[in-house]
C-alpha cells in the first residue's frame, strides 16, 4: 500500500545583526546581511531604511538504515510504497517506536551546533489531513524539543573576495525530530494526486520565513515561503521576498501573513493555493511515546542496559573534528590559505586526498594546494566526480609532483603529463614523460645550442634586449620553450640567453 | 498437547477476542461501518501470544462501536444480549408487564463495551476472552454478566493492534470464569513489548495464586465517595455484606477517602474526546477501510468517508475533542484535565501509602437493565453514568478486577471490584480468589429450550471465525 516517510530533522535558523542577544524566536534588532556584508539600506535610496529579518527551517533527513517511528527500511530511489510498513500506512493499532539511532543522530546534530541537549524532550502530535499524512497526525516535538539554543559560525566573503573573510555567527533555536510525511505527485491531467508514502522528496528541504520592518520599529508581518530545496534557490527566494515586501510597503500595501511557493522558473514567490487560511494544529501529547530521557556520565544510573540508553557524553567524545577545527588545523599544518582550507573541507573527500598527497611528495604544500585546487579540482567538477572518485589517485599525482619537484620536467610538461594520468589509462608519470618525451632538457649545451638558434633568428628582438628592454627576453624564453616542446628549464632558458646577449 | 508437550497452560483452551483486537486474516471492524470488510494483515501481541500457547481463537466479539459505550449496545452489529436474560434464575423473577408484550422484550444488555467477550465467557461458548478496558469496559460487563474482568496495570501488557480509544487509558482486558483462569491468561500476556513503548521494561514473572487461608494482615479501604448517586440499595447491601466478611474474617476494613472521585467523570470525557478526536484521524478511506463513492475532491471525500463510516456516537466524540484541542481551548480543558487527573492518581497513591493494601467497591451503580430501558437515554449520559465506578482505576493506571458476587433480586449478577497497587496483580487477585471463594456465585442455569435461537444468536453473542461458522 503505502509507506512513511523517513526520520526528520529541522532547524530553526535566525540571523542575529549587531545590538545584542536573541530572545525565542525573534531576534529583537536584525539587519540584513548580504554578501556584501554589513547593514545596507534596501529599498529605494532616500526613504528610510529598511531591514529585513530571516528565519529558516530545515528539514533534513538523518541517514540511518530504518525510519524514525517504524522500523521499515530507508533507501533511496526505491519503486513508490515499497518501503512500508503498517505503522507507515497507519494501520489501526500500530504503535510508534522510536529509532535510536535517529537520536544519536540529533543529539550529535546538536552539540555539533552548540546546542544545549535537553535531557528530557516530549513528543507531540500535530493534527491536520492530507493525502500524504494517513495518520491525520504527525508526531513531531512541538513543546520540548531535544537540541536548544545553539549557534552557527560563518564565514561571509567581503566583495566576493575571498581573501577577506568575515565571520559571523546564527542563532539556533532548536533542532527537534519529527516525522517526514510521503510523497505528493499531482497528475493534473487526471485530477488525482498519487501518493509514495516510502518518504518525501529530496533530503534536505527548507521553509523561509521573512519580514521586513524600518530599525527601531517592530516587525513586520511575516510570510513563510516553503519546501525550496536548493541553497541558490534558498537565496533567490529570500532576495527577491524581502524586496517584494519592501515594495508592498512602499507602495503603501500590506504584507499578508501567508505561506508562498517560490517558482523557480520566474525566479519569484508566489501564494500557494490550496492550504486553508490560518490551520489550528490541535497540538496533544504524543500518548504511545513516553518522554525521551538522554543521559550524560554524571547521571547515567548504576546497572542499565548500554542499549537502551543514550549517554550524550559518549557522543560527545565521538563527534569528528567540526569544519571549524579542520580548517584551522589545515592552516596550521600546512601553511596554506584560509580560503583554500574552506574549499578543501567543503568539497568531499578533497581534505584527505590533499594530505595523502602532501604526505607522499616533497613539494611544500603550499605548492601542492595549487595542483590540488586548480587541475585536480577543475577537472572532477568538469566531469562530476567526487575526490575519492578521481582518475588520478594521490598517489600518482604525488609521483608527478615528485617529477616537478626534481627538476626532471617543467611545470608546463607536468601539466601534459596531468591531462594523460587523467585519461586513466594506468601509466605511471614516468612511463608518460618518456613516451611523450617530456624531460627537461639536461644536456646543457644542447640547451645553448637552441638559445642560440632563436637568438640568430630573431634579430630584432635581440636589439631591443640589448637597446635596454629587458622584457622582451621573455618573448625568447617563450619560444625556446616553443622549440623544446616545453622541455627547457625557463630559468635556465633565462641564465643561457642572458650570458649570450651580454656577451 | 497430544505429544505431552503442551505449549502452554492455554494450549487447546478455547478463547474470544473482543474485535477491536487486530486478528491476522481475519475480518477486525471494532463494530464500525468504517472496518466492516477490513482484514488485518497482523495479529495484536496479545492474540498472538494467545496462539502461541496453543489457545484456540473461536471468533471475535461485538462491542460499542470503537468501544465508545457502556452497553454494548451501539455497534453496527447490533446490540448484544446478556446470556443471564434467558436464565432460569432471570425468568423465574419476570414479572410479565401486559399480555400483550412479546415474548424476550425484557432481555437485558451485558454492559459494555466489551460486551460480546462477557457474554460469550458466561454463555459457556469459550474459558476466556479478551476485552478491553478504558473506562470499565472490562469490568462492567464481567459485572453484568457475572464473569471475572481483570484491568490490568496500564504498561503491563501490551496494546500493539489494539485499536486504541484513548492510549493513555487503554489496556487489554481479561475475562474468564473465575480468578484463577485471569491469572493464567495474565500470565501468558504480560510482559515488555518492544513494539509497544508504553509497556514497562521490567520482567514479569507469571504467578499461581496462592489459596489464602488467613487475611487478618489485609487492609481493605472503602472508599467514601464510591457511595454515588443513583447506586442501588440492592448493590450497597451486597457491598456492605463483602465489607462484613473481610472484617468477620480479621481483615482490617477501614473507610477512606478519594476526594476527587466526582471530578474524574468531567476530566475522563475531555481527555478520552480529545485522544478519540486524534484517534480516528486516521479513517480517511484513503489506505484501508471504508471509502466513500463521493469524489469531487480528496476533502468532500475525507468528509463523506467519515460521515458515512462513523456512527453518531462516534463523530460526537470527534467533534468535542477537537473542541477541547483548539489552542484557544487547549489550556482551559486539555491541561487542566491532566492536571485533575494527576490528582485523582494522587488520591490512590497516599490512600495506598496509608497501609491499606487493596479497594473494595461497588462495580456498577445496578444490575443489568433491559435492553427497551437503557435505550431510552443516549450513550453519551448512560457512558457517564455507568462509568463512574470504573474510570478513576483507568486514570491512574492501576489495576482492578470484578468479582462475581450475588444475585440480584431480579436474578441477575452483581459484581464487586478489587482496586489493588500498581503491578501488585498476584497480591489483587489473591485477595480476589480468597473473595470468590467465599461468595460461591452460582452458576447460570438455562432453561430447557437451551437451544432457542434468541439466546445463542451468532450475530449477537460472538462473530464465529469463518472456518468455525455453522
Amino acid at each position: 500500500m503505502a509507506a512513511r516517510g523517513c526520520g526528520g530533522v529541522w532547524c530553526r535558523v535566525l540571523q542575529r545583526g549587531p545590538g545584542g542577544s536573541c530572545s525565542a524566536s525573534r531576534p529583537r534588532r536584525a539587519v540584513a546581511c548580504n554578501a556584501r556584508g554589513g547593514a545596507v539600506p534596501l529599498g529605494q535610496s532616500g526613504l528610510a531604511p529598511w531591514a529585513a529579518v530571516v528565519g529558516l527551517e530545515i528539514h533534513a533527513q538523518i541517514t540511518s538504515n530504518s525510519k524514525l517511528f517504524s522500523g521499515s527500511q530507508v533507501q533511496f530511489a526505491a519503486p513508490p510504497n515499497s518501503l512500508v510498513s503498517f505503522f507507515d500506512a497507519s494501520l489501526p493499532g500500530t504503535l510508534p517506536v522510536l529509532n535510536r539511532r535517529c537520536v544519536e543522530a540529533t543529539v550529535m546534530t546538536g552539540l555539533a551546533l552548540n546546542c544545549t541537549i535537553n535531557k528530557k524532550s516530549l513528543f507531540d502530535r500535530k493534527h491536520y489531513f492530507y493525502a500524504d499524512l494517513p495518520a491525520g497526525y504527525q508526531i513531531t516535538q512541538q513543546r520540548v524539543p531535544i537540541a536548544v539554543n545553539g549557534s552557527l559560525s560563518y564565514s561571509l566573503c567581503k566583495d566576493n573576495k575571498m581573501s577577506q573573510m568575515v565571520t559571523k555567527t546564527v542563532r539556533i533555536k532548536q533542532i527537534q525530530l519529527e516525522q517526514d510525511s510521503g510523497k505528493s505527485l499531482h497528475d493534473d491531467a487526471r485530477s488525482q494526486t498519487l501518493i509514495d508514502l516510502n518518504r518525501a522528496e529530496g533530503q534536505l528541504r527548507v521553509d523561509a520565513n521573512i519580514s521586513v520592518h524600518h530599525p527601531g520599529e517592530p516587525y513586520g508581518v511575516r510570510t513563510e515561503v516553503k519546501n525550496i530545496n536548493s541553497i541558490r534557490f534558498l537565496a533567490k527566494a529570500v532576495d527577491y521576498e524581502i524586496q517584494r515586501q519592501i515594495k508592498e510597503l512602499e507602495n503603501g500595501g500590506t504584507v499578508l501573513n501567508e505561506t508562498r511557493a517560490f517558482d523557480s522558473k520566474l525566479g519569484c514567490t508566489v501564494p500557494m493555493r490550496d492550504k486553508e487560511g490560518k490551520q489550528d494544529y490541535r497540538f496533544m501529547p504524543e500518548p504511545n511515546l513516553p518522554p525521551l530521557i538522554l543521559y550524560d556520565a554524571k547521571s547515567l544510573p548504576a546497572n542499565v542496559n548500554h542499549q537502551q540508553v543514550v549517554n550524550i557524553d559518549w557522543i560527545h567524545e565521538r563527534l569528528p573534528d567540526l569544519p571549524s577545527v579542520k580548517r584551522a588545523k589545515l592552516v596550521e599544518l600546512y601553511g596554506i590559505l584560509p580560503e583554500h582550507s574552506f574549499t578543501l573541507v567543503n568539497e568531499d573527500g578533497l581534505m584527505d586526498f590533499f594530505e595523502d598527497v602532501v604526505k607522499q611528495t616533497q613539494m611544500k604544500p603550499k605548492k601542492v594546494i595549487g595542483w590540488i585546487l586548480s587541475d585536480l579540482l577543475s577537472h572532477l567538477k568538469q566531469h562530476s566526480l567526487t575526490a575519492k572518485e578521481s582518475p588520478i589517485s594521490s598517489f600518482l599525482l604525488a609521483d608527478l609532483l615528485n617529477l616537478l619537484e626534481n627538476g626532471d620536467i617543467s611545470s608546463s610538461a607536468a601539466k601534459q603529463v596531468f591531462e594523460e594520468l587523467w585519461k586513466g589509462e594506468g601509466k605511471t608519470p614516468l612511463e608518460i614523460v618518456k613516451e611523450k618525451q617530456l624531460e627537461l632538457i639536461q644536456d646543457q649545451e644542447e640547451l645553448e645550442q637552441i638559445c642560440q638558434a632563436v637568438i640568430d633568428e630573431r634579430e630584432k628582438e635581440v636589439m631591443a634586449i640589448k637597446g635596454g628592454n629587458e622584457k622582451v627576453i621573455n618573448k625568447l624564453i617563450g619560444l625556446v620553450r616553443k622549440a623544446t616542446r616545453g622541455r627547457a628549464n625557463p630559468l635556465l632558458v633565462k641564465q643561457i640567453l642572458e650570458k649570450k646577449l651580454s656577451e | 498437547y497430544r505429544r505431552g508437550q503442551p505449549l502452554g497452560e492455554l494450549d487447546g483452551i478455547p478463547i474470544a477476542v473482543k474485535d477491536n483486537f487486530n486478528t491476522a486474516g481475519i475480518e477486525t471492524t471494532c463494530a464500525s461501518n468504517m472496518l466492516k470488510g477490513y482484514i488485518s494483515p497482523y495479529n495484536a501481541t496479545v492474540v498472538q501470544k494467545l496462539l502461541d500457547g496453543g489457545a484456540v481463537l473461536l471468533g471475535k466479539t461485538n462491542l460499542d462501536e470503537f468501544a465508545m459505550g457502556s452497553g454494548s449496545t451501539d455497534g453496527v452489529f447490533g446490540p448484544v444480549r446478556n446470556p443471564w436474560s434467558y436464565s432460569r434464575q432471570y425468568k423465574e423473577k419476570i414479572v410479565p408487564r401486559s399480555d400483550s408484550e412479546p415474548e424476550n422484550s425484557n432481555w437485558v444488555i451485558t454492559g459494555g463495551s466489551s460486551g460480546g467477550s462477557a457474554a460469550a465467557v458466561s454463555a459457556f461458548t469459550c474459558f476466556a476472552a479478551l476485552g478491553s478496558d478504558t473506562g470499565g469496559s472490562t469490568r462492567n460487563p464481567a459485572a453484568h454478566c457475572g464473569v471475572v474482568g481483570l484491568k490490568p496495570t496500564y504498561g503491563l501488557i501490551s496494546r500493539h493492534g489494539l485499536i486504541p480509544l484513548v492510549n493513555s487509558m487503554d489496556v487489554p482486558g481479561i475475562l474468564t470464569r473465575c480468578v484463577d483462569d485471569a491469572a493464567v491468561v495474565l500470565g501468558s500476556l504480560a510482559g515488555h513489548d518492544p513494539k509497544d513503548s508504553t509497556t514497562v521494561q521490567d520482567i514479569f514473572q507469571p504467578f499461581a495464586l496462592p489459596s489464602l487461608t488467613d487475611v487478618s494482615k489485609l487492609s481493605i479501604g472503602i472508599p467514601k465517595e464510591y457511595h454515588a448517586p443513583g447506586l442501588s440499595s440492592e448493590i450497597l447491601a451486597v457491598w456492605s455484606k463483602a465489607a462484613d466478611l473481610f472484617k468477620n474474617a480479621g481483615a482490617k476494613v477501614v473507610e477512606v477517602s478519594l476526594p476527587h472521585t466526582h471530578y474524574s467523570i468531567v476530566c475522563y470525557h475531555v481527555l478520552c474526546t480529545a485522544e478519540v478526536a486524534s484517534n480516528m484521524a486516521r479513517f480517511d478511506g484513503l489506505e484501508y477501510g471504508h471509502r466513500s463513492d463521493m469524489n469531487k475532491s480528496t476533502e468532500s471525500m475525507y468528509a463523506a468517508t467519515r460521515r458515512e463510516g462513523f456512527s453518531d456516537v462516534v463523530r460526537g466524540r470527534i467533534l468535542s475533542g477537537n473542541y477541547f484541542l483548539l489552542k484557544q481551548n487547549y489550556e482551559d480543558y486539555f491541561v487542566k484535565a491532566q492536571k485533575v487527573r494527576r490528582l485523582i492518581a494522587n488520591d490512590f497513591v497516599k490512600v495506598f501509602g496509608s497501609g491499606v493494601d487493596i479497594l473494595l467497591t461497588p462495580t456498577t451503580l445496578s444490575d443489568a437493565v433491559p435492553y427497551v430501558e437503557f435505550i431510552k437515554e443516549d450513550n453519551r449520559t448512560r457512558s457517564t453514568q455507568d462509568d463512574i465506578l470504573t474510570q478513576a482505576a483507568n486514570m491512574a493506571g492501576l489495576p482492578a478486577v470484578n468479582v462475581p458476587t450475588a444475585l440480584s433480586g431480579r436474578g441477575l449478577p452483581i459484581g464487586l471490584q478489587f482496586i489493588g497497587r500498581s503491578f501488585q496483580e498476584k497480591q489483587l487477585l489473591t485477595v480476589a480468589k480468597w473473595f470468590e471463594k467465599q461468595v460461591q456465585f452460582p452458576m447460570i442455569h438455562y432453561l430447557s429450550y437451551i437451544c432457542e435461537a434468541a439466546f445463542f444468536h451468532p450475530q449477537r453473542a460472538c462473530k464465529v471465525s469463518g472456518s468455525l461458522k455453522n
